[in-house]
């Protein structure tokens, strides 16, 4: 019988401990100068260095340590004024020197913190989420096992391995324990994630694509009984790649834990894999005997000692941090909290805040970005950021309508035109020869026109039935090819009938 | 003309009495003739050592400038990549082999166009004292063929000893550029930790691990020294300064002045009576030569073998875990669908051999959680004591000496099969390479009671490197003007002779 999350909460308090794999951006690798590119021909990215030939040495990348630097700062740590790379011993095919180097008990960035908010029954609620540690290690290669029913090692029949990966620079975050979010566990774990996503994007530092691994988070959850001092023995939730999936896989164990604890049994500690279809684990490697990984400090590299003055320089370069800069454009645009979550899941808030700079009207540089201008992404099913349409443009455009040369129908067209790579607005404008016809002749003889067609319809305006005028307006709109302005359409119709707004 | 020092082969290059091809092939046919015997070299390089001498005879023909060592041949150990050539670090893991790429040294070697005349046996991995430990077979001493000629680089040593070679490459983890070049009567340095890259040195223990010049003279070997160090961006641990200037310290030879030290502690009870007495005697000609000779202690040099023998075998433990069949070297049973760790057991079941399994258990266990402390940890601790040691010596004297090693060649199979033993070997050289100072290692004449070759070692303090090269000049002068003609002329003639 599986138990409903309420009941799992009723008795249970979760504690949760999340470590973030972060893929850094630099254009070569942590240890050599090969490309970091995502995508390449498998094996045309190596070198001896990362192949880990006899004889080679690491010399370490000083972008990513500089990277690694701002994400301590920007989350609160403290930055160790000499930090040691360690290497960490074990044995995995895509590991070619079979050790990674990482490092261990002095890691470059501790004792941080990051500050989530979320919904709760009792509105808006912060979290704090302490960080532990902040260090910087190596990817390892990929593998390809062909042959097994699963993609897994198990069964297949052979493995191939891509080294493509194997020393890309990865940086760790990692938290403290987090208790004390009851049931919220799982928002607030997918809060956090988001939260950290946001800000290493902010920082530049990574591409923070969690459906390519780039950012890669591991859950750990543990449950005990509501007032119990005792941790519960966790479980380790790998292969989470995507936000909703770190709120799913935090619910779903537990789900799975409280069902084991409910029936007199006890939670294994063990690497568990998310199934992304089915929103459940299975389980990976046992953890209930610690491996030993023989860290011992890395020979081949001399100990990070960055210099005070380098650190401040990077703090003081730090952007704002995205939840207050959120915080600060809400207030100064006056946008409602729906509208906001809306903007930044459709990822368009820095687009906005562009256009906002150049002169548009915040809420008609939203609402452009937010409605025709997605709406016209999601039919091509390509990213807004991908579309040729600029801020400057659509900054334009907002200026065309203020100004009386374009009406809304109007300017639609040009935002497809410019989209359809017919050029800037004006270029549209003058291509597809889209004006606003304010000729009040041409507009009367269409008015007169469209009276005599509905005479009808004519008459109960002229008898002071105005919702009829309507019908004539769009009549009228129509004839002219939506090129009038409807307001003054509207005002020499009511004039023609003898009406007015009154 | 291959008796010549490796200065007097170049000084003939450049006067044009004869060419780098026709210098090159008198080494290659001296190969032929001896090192059947010797079993110096695992791999020669015919066509491309007479390639690279016919493209230096070119350049020269054309007036180009030259290095000065340009056209002479060397002896490379095997342990250093060389792109397109066999490299195995004396293991059967490596066999077939062939690095894609050159090591910094061979880089710079070629740079200065000395002519690589192929690869020379060593212990496997650098772990030996003896080249017994080699999976190719032992090379044997030219002062008597039934001994060891050294090790780890016994090969470079011995070649130097035969006349197959003028110049080597050496390196040096706890004396295996200057216990060969001391049983062999050869001359070897181990430059400062850092001074010459390690980038293309397979890996036996990362942080005391050091390429370095081996010769026949003091002055071959400053001008190897200079040909190979400086500064190199793919190597992290390697030293952003310039070169020490060896080369002229070599060439003045000056001690007047000079402080030398005797580390009271490398000296006496297990030194043979042979090795104390050339020491003894070297002592009184640098006094002769206007140093002064002082005494210095160094009470934590007695921790320094079982540090050594902590520190080396963890660092080991990690840097051979790469050897596991699957992207280069040997592989074993790769049959039926075996799995990749069966393949890989079975692999480095018959590739490592027995010295190399038991430095890979011994720094795993030293390594492991819970024992990590008590061994990596406190040796550790032991070698910021020795640097220590070494500082207040320094304070006291430019620098030190010592017997190289306690006893002259041992006999092959004599220490074989007692580890221990084997090791006491390098107490005297272990130190110079936990503190990562240089250190020197040149002929004091034959011990009176066997007749071998005795080392006498010189310490600089860190990129001091000039000093030792001073002394050892001096030194080298005041005995041959002693002898009357360079030792390695008393040693036998070598002609077929097993």
């Amino acid at each position: 019988m599986t138990l409903s999350y309420d009941d799992v909460i009723a008795k249970y308090e979760p504690v949760l401990g999340l470590e973030v794999h972060v893929e850094l951006n630099t254009h070569s690798k942590m240890f050599c100068g090969c490309s970091t590119v995502f995508g390449a021909e498998p094996n045309t990215q190596t070198c001896p260095v990362c192949l880990a030939l006899p004889g080679a040495l690491p010399v370490v990348n000083e972008k990513a340590i500089e990277s690694t630097i701002k994400i301590g700062l920007a989350l609160n740590c403290s930055i160790a004024p000499f930090s040691r790379f360690a290497r960490k011993n074990y044995f995995y095919p895509d590991m070619p020197k079979n050790f990674q180097i990482s490092q261990y008990d002095e890691p470059i960035c501790v004792d941080g913190y990051v500050d989530v908010e979320i919904e709760t029954d009792e509105g808006p609620k912060t979290f704090r989420v302490e960080i532990e540690r902040v260090h910087m290690e190596e990817d390892t290669g990929k593998s390809l096992h062909v042959g097994g029913a699963t993609g897994r090692i198990h069964g297949a029949e052979y493995s191939l391995l891509d080294y493509n990966r194997a020393g890309i620079p990865l940086v760790e975050i990692v938290t403290k324990i987090v208790p004390g979010t009851g049931k919220y566990a799982p928002e607030v774990a997918k809060a956090y994630v988001a939260e950290l996503r946001d800000i290493l994007r902010s920082l530049g530092v990574s591409d923070v694509k969690m459906e390519q691994g780039s950012l890669r988070c591991d859950a750990n959850v543990s449950l005990r009984l509501i007032g119990a001092e005792k941790l519960g023995t966790r479980s380790e939730t790998k292969n989470v790649n995507s936000l909703r999936s770190v709120e799913r896989a935090v619910r779903g164990e537990m789900i799975r834990h409280a069902e084991l604890l409910n029936a007199g049994g006890r939670v294994v500690q063990e690497t568990r894999h998310f199934q992304e279809d089915t929103g459940l684990t299975r389980s990976g490697r046992s953890k209930e005997q610690a491996e030993d990984y023989r860290y011992f400090p890395e020979p081949d590299l001399v100990p990070v000692a960055p210099d005070a003055a380098w650190i401040e320089e990077l703090r003081a370069s730090l952007p704002e941090r995205p939840s207050i800069r959120r915080k600060r454009l809400q207030e100064a645009w006056s946008v409602p909290e729906k509208e906001m979550a809306a903007m930044i899941n459709a990822d368009v808030l820095d687009i906005v805040e562009a256009t906002v700079l150049l002169g548009a009207d915040p809420t008609k540089a939203r609402s452009w970005w937010l409605g025709e201008i997605s709406r016209i992404a999601n039919d091509k099913d390509v990213a807004i950021a991908d579309l040729t349409i600029t801020p400057q443009d659509v900054a334009e455009i907002v200026a065309l309508v203020n100004a009386g040369e374009l009406t809304d129908k109007l300017a639609r067209q040009v935002v497809e035109g410019v989209i359809a790579g017919e050029g800037k607005p004006s270029e549209v404008v003058a291509k597809r020869g889209i004006k606003v016809v304010n000729d009040d002749g041409a507009l009367m003889a269409a008015i007169e026109k469209v009276c005599a067609e509905q005479a009808e319809t004519a008459e109960k305006v002229r008898n002071g039935h105005l919702p009829a005028a309507g019908a004539l307006i769009g009549a009228v709109m129509k004839e002219t090819k939506g090129q009038a302005d409807a307001a003054r359409v509207r005002e020499l119709l009511l004039g023609h009938l003898g009406q007015s707004e009154g | 003309m291959i008796r010549n020092s490796a200065s007097e082969m170049a000084a003939k290059l450049a006067a044009g009495e004869t060419t780098s091809v026709a210098l090159t092939q008198a080494h290659l046919d001296r190969i032929t003739a001896v090192d059947a015997d010797v079993h110096a070299f695992l791999y020669v390089d015919t066509e491309g050592a007479l390639a690279q001498a016919a493209a230096v005879d070119a350049k020269r023909a054309k007036g180009e400038k030259l290095s000065p060592l340009a056209g002479v041949p060397l002896a490379l150990k095997d342990v250093m990549a060389q792109k397109g050539v066999p490299t195995t670090c004396g293991s059967k893991i490596l066999e077939g082999w062939r690095p894609p790429y050159d090591s910094t040294v061979v880089a710079n070697l070629k740079k200065n166009d000395v002519v690589i005349l192929g690869k020379t046996n060593m212990d496997e991995f650098a772990m030996g004292s003896s080249t017994e430990n080699s999976a190719y077979g032992p090379t044997h001493n030219p002062w008597d063929l039934t001994r060891i000629p050294g090790g780890s680089g016994g090969g470079s040593s011995a070649a130097l000893a035969a006349f197959e070679a003028p110049l080597a490459i050496g390196t040096d983890t706890g004396g295996s550029i200057r216990q060969p070049a001391a049983v062999t009567g050869t001359v070897g340095v181990k430059p400062t930790y850092g001074g010459v890259s390690r980038f293309g040195l397979v890996a036996f223990s990362s942080s005391l691990d050091q390429a370095g010049p081996c010769a026949r003279t003091v002055l071959d070997t400053a001008l190897l020294h200079e040909a190979i160090a400086g500064h190199d961006p793919k190597d992290a641990t390697s030293i952003n300064a310039p070169v020490p200037n060896v080369v002229a310290a070599a060439k003045s030879g000056d001690v007047k002045g000079m402080k030398i030290g005797v580390v009271k502690e490398l000296n006496g009870d297990g030194y043979q009576p042979g090795v104390r007495a050339r020491f003894e005697e070297s002592l009184e000609l640098l006094a002769k030569a206007g140093a002064e000779i002082v005494e210095v202690s160094a009470p934590n040099f007695e921790y320094a073998l079982a540090a050594y023998y902590l520190i080396a075998p963890s660092e080991c433990s990690s840097n051979l875990a790469r050897f596991d069949a699957m992207r280069y070297g040997l592989r074993v049973g790769d049959v039926d669908g075996a799995s990749a760790e069966t393949v890989m057991n079975l692999t480095r079941e018959v590739g490592f051999g027995k010295e190399v399994k038991r430095r890979i258990i011994l720094g795993t266990y030293a390594l492991s959680s819970g024992y990590y402390d008590a061994y990596y940890g406190s040796a550790q601790k032991v070698r910021t004591l020795i640097t220590q040691d070494f500082t207040k010596a320094f304070e006291k004297a430019d620098v030190l000496v010592s017997p190289t090693c306690p006893t002259t060649a041992f006999k092959i199979g004599e220490k074989a099969n007692d580890p221990l033993a084997m090791y006491l070997n390098d107490i005297a050289t272990i130190p110079v390479n936990l503190a990562g100072i240089g250190g020197m290692s040149l002929p004091s004449g034959l011990a009176d009671e066997d007749g071998l070759p005795v080392g006498f070692q010189i310490m600089s303090p860190v990129m001091k490197d000039e000093r030792m090269y001073s002394v050892g000049a001096a030194l080298e002068a005041a005995l041959l003007s002693k002898w009357g003609a360079p030792l390695l002329d008393k040693a036998p003639v070598l002609a077929g002779a097993r």
